[in-house]
C-alpha cells in the first residue's frame, strides 16, 4: 500500500469541516475562535502536503504554512483582548447577548 | 511501497486529528475542547515530522501548543467557571451545522477521490536543511522570503501594540 496524496488530505478535510461544524453551532466566543484555529490548522496540513508531494523540490508550501502559522498567532492573541474587553463590558462572551451595538 | 512502521504512524496520527478534531466542537465543557484542539495540533506537528519538515513541526508545537492553546486556556480560565456545561443546543441550530459541514464533506471528498491523476502523486524529497530555510527566509531574490518576513514582523509589532490597547483598563 502507498501512502498517496489522498491519505493526507481527508483527514485535513475532516478537521475543516468539524471546524465549520463548530463554528455554526458554538455560541461561546472562545469556542468559536478554538473551531476557527481548526480550520486554519488544516488548511496549513494542506500547504504541506501539496508542497511535499507536487512540488517536492521547491519550499513554498512549507512558507506559506510557517507565515500562516505566524498570521495565526497574532490573530488569536487580538481576538482573545478583543473577548476578554467584551467580557468586562457586559460579564459575558455568549454571542446570542452580545447586542449593545445592534440596534 | 512503504514499511510497515510508516502506515502504523500514519493510522495513529490520522486517527489523533480525526477524533480530536471531531470532540473538539462537540464536548460540552470548553476547557476540554481547548485541550482537545492541542491533542490535534500535536498531532498535526507529527504528521509535519512524518513528512520531513522538522523545522515546520517544531515551530507548530512551539507556536501553538505552546503559544495559543496558553492563551486559550487562560482566557477561559478568566471567562467562564471550568466545570459548567455548555448548554444544550438547539436542534434547528445543530441540522443546521451538521447539514453544512457533511455537504462541504461530502462535495469536496467526491472531488478528491474522483481525481484519479492525483492518487499517483507520493513524497518525495528531503528535509530542507536549516541553512536553506535561513537563506531563503534572509534573502531578497527570486523564491526568497525577507519582504513577508518584515511585514509579518510589523504585524507582530502592530499585533502586540493593539492588544494592549484594547485589554488595558480604562
Amino acid at each position: 500500500m502507498d501512502l498517496t496524496i489522498l491519505y493526507y488530505l481527508i483527514p485535513s478535510l475532516i478537521m475543516f469541516c468539524c471546524g465549520v461544524y463548530g463554528f455554526i453551532t458554538r455560541r461561546n466566543m472562545i469556542a468559536i475562535l478554538i473551531s476557527l484555529e481548526l480550520m486554519l490548522n488544516s488548511v496549513d496540513i494542506n500547504f504541506v502536503v501539496f508542497n511535499r508531494f507536487l512540488f517536492p523540490g521547491d519550499m513554498e508550501g512549507m512558507f506559506f504554512t510557517l507565515f500562516a502559522i505566524g498570521l495565526a498567532a497574532a490573530e488569536t492573541a487580538l481576538a482573545i483582548a478583543i473577548i476578554i474587553n467584551v467580557f468586562r463590558v457586559s460579564e459575558n462572551i455568549d454571542v446570542r447577548d452580545i447586542t449593545k451595538m445592534k440596534y | 511501497m512503504e514499511s510497515v512502521g510508516s502506515i502504523i504512524v500514519y493510522v495513529v496520527i490520522a486517527l489523533a486529528i480525526i477524533i480530536c478534531s471531531v470532540l473538539a466542537v462537540t464536548t460540552r465543557k470548553i476547557l476540554r475542547a481547548a485541550t482537545y484542539l492541542l491533542f490535534a495540533l500535536f498531532a498535526t506537528a507529527a504528521l509535519y515530522f512524518k513528512l520531513d519538515y522538522e523545522f515546520l513541526g517544531a515551530v507548530q508545537i512551539a507556536v501553538y501548543a505552546g503559544g495559543i492553546v496558553v492563551l486559550f486556556v487562560f482566557s477561559i480560565l478568566l471567562t467562564s467557571h471550568p466545570g459548567d456545561n455548555s448548554a444544550k443546543l438547539a436542534s434547528k441550530k445543530r441540522v443546521l451545522g451538521l447539514l453544512a459541514a457533511v455537504a462541504m464533506l461530502v462535495v469536496a471528498g467526491y472531488s478528491l477521490i474522483s481525481r484519479t491523476s492525483m492518487l499517483a502523486a507520493t513524497a518525495a524529497g528531503d528535509n530542507p536543511a536549516m541553512k536553506e530555510i535561513g537563506t531563503a527566509l534572509m534573502g531578497t531574490g527570486h523564491g526568497q522570503y525577507l519582504l513577508p518576513f518584515e511585514a509579518i514582523s510589523v504585524l507582530l509589532l502592530a499585533c502586540i501594540i493593539g492588544g494592549v490597547a484594547i485589554a488595558r483598563k480604562r
